[in-house]
């Protein structure tokens, strides 16, 4: 692909689409550049409607909040350190789900029985929304990304009815902490954040509360799921990987880190806004430009990785771009990586009495989500 | 081997404190990163030399000479 093409999006509006690493890391991280810029009038619309995620009403709110106190005041939430201490209780979670699964017949979907509920439980518990609830919102997720199958007024709907959801809960969780309900030490994060303040000691808006709530449950469960069925069909669709892992459970970091740079979630890719003029690719992208930063693409190229198309599960340093660069890089990276090594753990300890019940060529993509990831993994035992 | 942080250049990923606990760690506020040990061990030199290698802000200098 040539460095910096123009590429017609959807909407018709150009944009220059970057698939070179350095380029993507540097479009990503360099202040000449922002996300923000990207949701002007006159930056290049990835579809003719407002109905993709980024410009849907929960991420307006969000920007209005200002993106860098949004970022400090729940950074302290994903720390490595406060996402480790999760860690005994998600691999609990996912050795229960695997003891469960036999109740759903076989062979069973591990996608439903594994990698859907999983990060949901760890969300949903770390944010005090009821598990019960996962049927809502994942239907409302799977209605978000506008790029396929549902009409402008279903996507409206959806973010409507999602939206409703989250206030109502924000509202019971305001109720409880002001009647003094919530248990010292043991609140959730939303009902932390309401009594919460920034630097200048200003506490969140209802409004940025419930977009709040609304973005971390999205952000947290669908991606998420994804990496983990990619992850797992990785795993179970070759068995000298397989192997190598078993006799080495100590690759398992690398390996996550491997398969986030294999097969990064993101789509097309991050959409970045130009304010002065810079050099990307060889060339200037003048002030003005929009550019696409294809994560995927990036973390394929030769020139940043060895043997970049190949999965090799040993790979040290794996510097890849699934999570971004800057100050919009991932906010959740060391929960999902945590997730994902605590799955990998579990999955390796339950080997070899797992197996994919069909041929690795036969999974098939969930056509239009933002995560692109095999629909369904059936296994057997 | 000495170790050095750039508080500015953090973006609080926490890919260091993932890597080599021993020797880095995130502020409680915000998650920016600290360093609690600007010379540590052999033992995880190699930790410490991954942690600065895929950090995307190039906020960790190592210099191996001591």
């Amino acid at each position: 692909m040539p460095r910096g093409a123009r590429d017609p999006l959807p909407s018709g509006d150009e944009a220059r689409l970057l698939t070179r690493y350095e380029d993507v890391r540097r479009a990503l991280s360099d202040p000449r550049l922002s996300r923000e810029g990207a949701t002007g009038s006159d930056a290049a619309r990835i579809t003719d409607d407002d109905s993709d995620i980024f410009n849907s009403p929960m991420a307006c709110t969000l920007n209005a909040v200002g993106h860098e106190r949004w970022r400090r005041m729940l950074s302290r939430w994903f720390t490595a350190k406060r996402v480790q201490a999760l860690r005994p209780a998600m691999e609990r979670t996912a050795d229960r789900l695997l003891d469960e699964m036999p109740d759903h017949g076989h062979p069973a979907d591990l996608v439903s029985h594994l990698a859907f509920p999983l990060p949901v439980f760890v969300i949903c518990a770390m944010l005090g929304v009821p598990e019960a609830d996962r049927d809502s919102f994942k239907g409302w997720s799977d209605t978000f990304p506008s790029m396929a199958k549902y009409s402008r007024d279903e996507v409206t709907t959806a973010h409507r009815e999602f939206e409703e959801y989250m206030a109502a809960l924000v509202a019971d969780k305001r109720a409880a902490v002001s009647a003094g309900k919530a248990a010292e030490g043991e609140e959730d994060l939303l009902s932390l954040l309401i009594t919460a303040t920034d630097a200048e000691g200003r506490p969140l808006s209802g409004e940025a509360l419930t977009a709040t709530g609304q973005a971390l449950l999205l952000a947290g469960h669908e991606t998420t799921a994804g990496f983990i069925t990619v992850m797992a069909a990785h795993l179970l669709s070759d068995r000298r990987r397989r192997q190598r892992l078993l006799d080495d459970r100590s690759l398992a970091r690398q390996a996550v880190e491997e398969m986030l740079r294999f097969d990064p979630s993101g789509g097309f890719g991050m959409i970045r806004y130009v304010h002065e003029d810079v050099e990307l690719g060889g060339t200037v992208a003048p002030r003005g430009t929009t550019v696409v930063c294809s994560m995927s693409a990036a973390n394929r190229d030769e020139d940043a990785f060895d043997r970049a198309a190949e999965l090799d599960v040993t790979r040290s340093p794996n510097p890849h771009l699934a999570f971004g660069a800057g100050p919009h890089s991932c906010l959740g990276q060391a929960l999902a990586r945590t997730e994902m090594q605590a799955v990998l753990d579990v999955l390796l300890r339950r080997l070899p009495t797992l197996e994919l019940a069909v041929n690795g060529a036969e999974l098939r993509q969930v056509d239009g989500l933002l995560t692109s990831p095999p629909a369904a993994l059936p296994v057997r035992w | 081997m000495k170790v050095t942080v750039d508080e500015a250049r953090c973006c609080g990923a926490g890919q260091c404190a993932l890597i080599a606990p021993e020797v880095f760690d995130q502020r409680e506020e915000d998650g920016i990163v600290l360093l609690l040990d600007g010379a540590p061990g052999s033992r995880v030199h190699a930790a410490v030399r991954e942690a600065a290698s895929v950090c995307q802000a190039a906020a960790i200098r190592v210099s191996e000479t001591s």
